[in-house]
C-alpha cells in the first residue's frame, strides 16, 4: 500500500497543478485531521475484531457541547473538557454494551450513534452554535512556527502515541491477540472485556478531540458535522491493511491509508471534480486498492 | 469378508510430489483391491493427506501414475475425480450447514425439469439414498442442526449419490462416540460388500484392526511397508514402522518420589459439576482425570482455572488458599491450563511462534509493566524452543503452520515461561502423532520431577494407564473414585466411569 501511495503522490505532483505546494500540503493535512485522529483508535478497535458506527456523531456532539459550555461559562478550557468528557462517555457506553451486555458491536454503536446525534441536535437547538470567545479559535487556527497548524500537530502526536501503544506495549499486542482469537486470549490471562471497553472509550475520546478541533476550525459547534465519518475512517484503516475480521493492523499502514484518502480528495478538489463524482471515485479507489492488496497477499501466501 | 479375493482396482505407482522446500511424497506405490478396506497410517507429515489430495484431484503428482480399474488417470481438477467415481470424506466435512440434507446430497446436480428444481424428486431420491445406508434421517432437516456423526453419514450418502467406487475416509472417528463408530463401521462393511474400494486413514490403530483388511505405512513421504493381511500383525509392529522406534518407549514410565500436596481442591462446585469436588495433586505426581464425554472433567479444570465462576469451595496451592475469579488470578498464582481445543482456545493462528510463547509471560519481562522487552522475549522463546524441542523453521513462523504436536509444545512453552506450580492439561495429546506424544509425556514427567503438580484430562485409557501415577474417575459431574496406578486396570476403570446400568463400552470415546 505504501507503494501505491508513493506512486499516486508522484503522479499527482507531476500532473495536477498546485498539488506539490506547501499551501496545498497544509490543506491536505488539515482536511484529514478528523479522519486521522479517529483512525488512531479505530485501528485498535478493528484489531480486536469490533466495529463502531458512532464516531461521526461523537464529533458533532463534542463540538456542540464544547461550544455551548464555553458560551455558558465563558471558559474555553471548561468547554473543551466537557466536550471530551461527553465523547469519552459515549465510547464507554459503547464498550459496556458490547463487552458486558454482549450486544453485537454494529447494532450497539448504531444505537448510540442515533442517540448521540439526537442529543446533539437537542443541545444545539437544531442549528450551529456560534462562539464569540476568541480563545476557542486558537486550536483551529494557530500555526506553530508560522506554518505548522496545531490540528496537524495534534494529529501527528496521536499517530505517534497510538503507534507506540500498538507496536511496543503489551496493551497493543493484547488487542491484536483478542482479534486473532478472543477465547485463547481469555485463557491466556488477558482481560478481554476490560481491554475492549478501554478501546471503545479511547475511540470516543479521539472522536471528541477531533470534534473539538473541528468546532474550533469552524468557530462553532455544528450538529450536522461528521456524517459518514466512521465509514471513511474504517475505509482508511482497511486501505492501510487492517483486517475487518480482527487480529491484523499496523499504525504505519493506517497512516498511509489516511493519507491516500486525503490525497484523493485533495486532488479531486484541485481538479474541480463535482462532489457527487468524488463519491464514485473514492469508492472505486478503495475497492481497487483493497483488491490489489488481496492479490498481492495471495501470491505470497 | 476377507477382502483378499477381489482384483486390484486402485493403485498408486511411484507417486512423488514436492512443494517449495519439502518433498511430501517420494516413490509411493501400493494397490487396493475391490471390495476391501485398506488402511493408510503414518505420523503427521508422513504424506497421507497429500496422497489423498492427489487421489481427489486437488494436486497432480510430479511423478508416477494413479490407476483406476487398470487405466491410468490424471485429474485436472476435483470435479474430474468425482466423475471418475472417487470420493474423499475429510475431517472438515464439505456440507452447507444452512441447507437441508436433500439439498446437500444433490448439490451441483439437483433433479430438475428444464432448470426448475424438482423438489419432490429431490426428496424422494434423498430418502432412497439414506434408506440405502440404513439411516432414518429427515431429509428436510438443516444439516447444521445434525450431530456430527449424522453429518458424516450425509457426506457418505453424498459420495454414493455420485456412484463413488473409491471412497477415502480421512480421520473419520475423531469426533465420534463408540456407538457412532460402530455404526460407521457397519456402513463401511456394507460398502465393502458392494465391491467398493475403501481407503481408511486414521491415527487410531485399534480401529485399523477392527475395520481394515490390509494396511500401508508411510513415513516421511516414503512407503515403508504394506501388509496385505492383518492376521499376524501386531500394534507394536505397526507403531515401529510408523515411527522407527518401539512402543515400550512411547510411554517411558518410571516412578518418582511423591511429596507434599501442591494443588488441593476442596469442596469446589460450579457449572458442570454435580456435587462438591475434592482433589489433591502432590509434588512428583501425575494425576489423570478419566471419564466419559460429559463427565465434567473439562468443566472441573475450567472452574479451577477461573474461566467459570465457582459457586463454592476453594483451591489451595502449597497449603495456602488462592482466590481465583479469572484466569489471570490463576496464572499469577502459578496454576496454568492447556486447553482441550488448541485451535479454538489455545493458539493465535496468525501471530508468530515467538509471540504465542510470550503472550502471557511478557508482563514479567516488560519495561515498567507495559513496554515490550523484545530482547527478553526473544531469549525466552529461544529457550523454550530448545528446551521443548519445538520444530519450527523460525521464531517468526506463523503459529498455524506448525503441526499439532509442535503447537501443543508452544502452549506448554507459554506456561513454562512463568513460575508454574501446577499444570492443568486437557487432552494434551489429542490429534498428535505417536512420536510427538512420547515427547509430551517426557515433558510431563519432567514437570512432575520438578515438583510441579500435573493434572491431566484424557479420554485415551491406555494413555492414562500408561503415564499416570493415580487415576481419578469422574462420572456425571462428580468424582467417583481415585485409583492408584498399581490397582488400575482397563476394566476396573471403565466400570467406574460408566453409568451404573451399562455393562458394555457403548458410551466411551475410543
Amino acid at each position: 500500500m505504501m507503494v501505491i501511495f508513493v506512486v499516486l503522490f508522484v503522479a499527482a505532483s507531476i500532473w495536477v497543478e498546485n498539488f506539490a505546494t506547501l499551501n496545498n500540503m497544509k490543506t491536505l493535512l488539515l482536511q484529514i485531521v478528523q479522519v486521522g485522529i479517529a483512525a488512531c483508535a479505530m485501528l485498535f478497535l478493528l484489531a480486536t475484531g469490533d466495529f463502531d458506527l458512532s464516531p461521526g456523531a461523537v464529533v458533532a456532539l463534542s463540538g456542540v457541547i464544547a461550544a455551548v459550555v464555553t458560551n455558558r461559562t465563558g471558559s474555553v478550557a471548561l468547554g473543551f473538557a466537557a466536550g471530551i468528557t461527553a465523547g469519552s462517555l459515549v465510547g464507554l457506553l459503547n464498550g459496556v454494551l458490547v463487552a458486558k451486555a454482549g450486544i453485537s458491536a454494529m447494532i450497539a454503536t448504531l444505537g448510540t450513534q442515533q442517540i448521540t446525534r439526537g442529543l446533539t441536535f437537542i443541545t444545539s437547538g437544531g442549528k450551529a452554535v456560534g462562539v464569540s470567545n476568541e480563545g476557542f479559535y486558537w486550536i483551529g487556527s494557530y500555526q506553530l512556527f508560522g506554518f505548522l497548524p496545531i490540528p496537524v500537530l495534534v494529529m501527528g502526536c496521536f499517530f505517534a502515541v497510538f503507534g507506540y501503544l500498538l507496536g511496543r506495549t503489551i496493551f497493543g499486542r493484547n488487542s491484536l491477540a483478542i482479534g486473532g482469537n478472543a477465547e485463547a486470549a481469555k485463557l491466556a490471562g488477558i482481560n478481554v472485556a476490560r481491554t475492549r471497553i478501554i478501546i471503545f472509550t479511547l475511540l470516543g475520546f479521539c472522536a471528541a478531540v477531533a470534534g473539538i478541533i473541528l468546532a474550533s476550525q469552524m468557530t462553532s459547534g455544528q450538529p450536522n458535522e461528521g456524517l459518514g465519518l466512521e465509514l471513511r475512517v474504517i475505509a482508511a484503516c482497511v486501505l492501510g491493511g487492517v483486517s475487518l475480521s480482527g487480529g491484523i493492523g499496523t499504525m504505519m499502514g493506517t497512516i498511509v491509508g489516511v493519507l491516500i484518502m486525503g490525497m484523493l480528495q485533495d486532488v479531486m478538489n484541485l481538479l474541480r471534480i463535482e462532489t457527487f463524482w468524488q463519491y464514485v471515485v473514492s469508492g472505486a479507489v478503495l475497492l481497487a486498492a483493497v483488491l490489489i492488496d488481496r492479490l498481492k497477499q495471495r501470491r505470497t501466501a | 469378508m476377507s477382502g483378499r479375493t477381489g482384483s486390484e482396482y486402485l493403485s498408486f505407482e511411484g507417486i512423488a510430489k514436492s512443494f517449495p522446500g519439502v518433498k511430501a511424497l517420494s516413490d509411493v506405490s501400493f494397490g487396493v483391491r475391490e471390495g476391501s478396506v485398506h488402511a493408510l497410517i503414518g505420523e503427521n507429515g508422513a504424506g497421507k493427506s497429500t496422497l489423498l489430495k492427489i487421489l481427489s484431484g486437488v494436486y497432480k503428482p510430479d511423478e508416477g501414475t494413479l490407476r483406476l480399474g487398470g487405466n491410468a488417470v490424471s485429474f485436472p481438477n476435483t470435479a474430474a475425480a468425482i466423475d471418475a467415481g472417487v470420493a474423499v470424506i475429510y475431517q472438515e466435512l464439505n456440507l452447507v450447514p444452512h441447507m437441508s440434507v436433500a439439498e446437500n446430497l444433490f448439490l451441483g446436480h439437483m433433479p430438475n425439469r428444464a432448470g426448475v428444481l424438482d423438489r419432490r424428486e429431490l426428496a424422494a431420491k434423498s430418502r432412497e439414498l439414506m434408506a440405502g445406508l440404513g439411516l432414518d434421517l429427515r431429509v428436510e432437516e438443516k444439516v447444521g442442526r445434525l450431530p456430527i456423526a449424522e453429518r458424516q453419514m450425509v457426506e457418505i450418502a453424498k459420495a454414493l449419490s455420485r456412484n463413488a467406487k473409491v471412497i477415502a475416509f480421512d480421520e473419520p472417528t475423531s469426533s465420534l462416540s463408540s456407538r457412532e463408530v460402530t455404526a460407521l463401521f457397519r456402513i463401511i462393511r456394507r460398502l465393502k460388500e458392494e465391491g467398493r474400494v475403501i481407503l481408511y486413514v486414521s491415527h487410531r490403530l485399534e480401529e485399523i484392526f477392527k475395520i481394515a483388511d490390509s494396511v500401508t505405512v508411510l513415513r516421511d513421504g516414503r512407503h515403508v511397508e504394506t501388509f496385505d493381511a492383518l492376521d499376524n500383525v501386531s500394534e507394536p509392529q505397526l507403531v515401529n514402522r510408523m515411527v522407527g522406534r518401539n512402543i515400550e518407549d512411547i510411554y517411558n514410565y518410571s516412578p518418582r518420589p511423591v511429596g507434599e500436596p501442591v494443588l488441593e481442591v476442596k469442596g469446589l462446585q460450579g457449572p458442570g459439576l454435580a456435587s462438591p469436588v475434592d482433589l489433591t495433586v502432590r509434588k512428583g505426581e501425575i494425576v489423570g482425570l478419566f471419564g466419559l464425554v460429559g463427565a465434567g472433567r473439562t468443566e472441573l479444570l475450567r472452574v479451577i482455572y477461573g474461566v467459570e465462576k465457582p459457586t463454592q469451595g476453594e483451591v489451595h496451592l502449597l497449603g495456602k488458599p488462592v482466590p481465583i475469579r479469572r484466569p489471570s488470578d490463576a496464572i499469577k498464582a502459578g496454576i496454568v491450563l492447556c486447553p482441550e481445543d488448541r485451535k479454538k482456545e489455545g493458539i493465535f493462528p496468525v501471530r508468530s511462534v515467538e509471540e504465542n510463547i510470550n503472550i502471557s509471560a511478557r508482563r514479567l519481562f516488560s519495561h515498567l509493566g507495559f513496554q515490550i522487552n523484545n530482547a527478553a522475549e526473544r531469549r525466552n522463546a529461544e529457550a523454550q524452543v530448545a528446551q521443548l524441542n519445538i520444530r519450527t523453521p523460525s521464531l517468526s513462523q506463523e503459529m498455524r503452520n506448525l503441526s499439532g504436536g509442535n503447537q501443543q509444545k508452544v502452549i506448554l512453552g507459554r506456561w513454562l515461561s512463568e513460575d508454574v506450580k501446577a499444570v492443568l492439561l486437557d487432552e494434551p495429546t489429542r490429534g498428535i502423532d505417536v512420536g510427538a506424544k512420547s515427547e509430551i509425556y517426557n515433558i510431563m514427567y519432567g514437570l512432575a520431577r520438578d515438583g510441579i503438580g500435573v493434572l491431566t484430562v484424557s479420554s485415551d485409557l491406555p494413555e492414562v494407564l500408561g503415564i499416570c501415577d493415580r487415576i481419578v474417575v469422574m462420572r456425571l459431574g462428580r468424582i467417583v473414585a481415585s485409583v492408584p496406578r498399581a490397582e488400575a486396570t482397563e476394566e476396573s476403570i471403565l466400570r467406574l466411569a460408566l453409568p451404573a446400568n451399562s455393562t458394555d463400552s457403548e458410551n466411551t470415546k475410543p
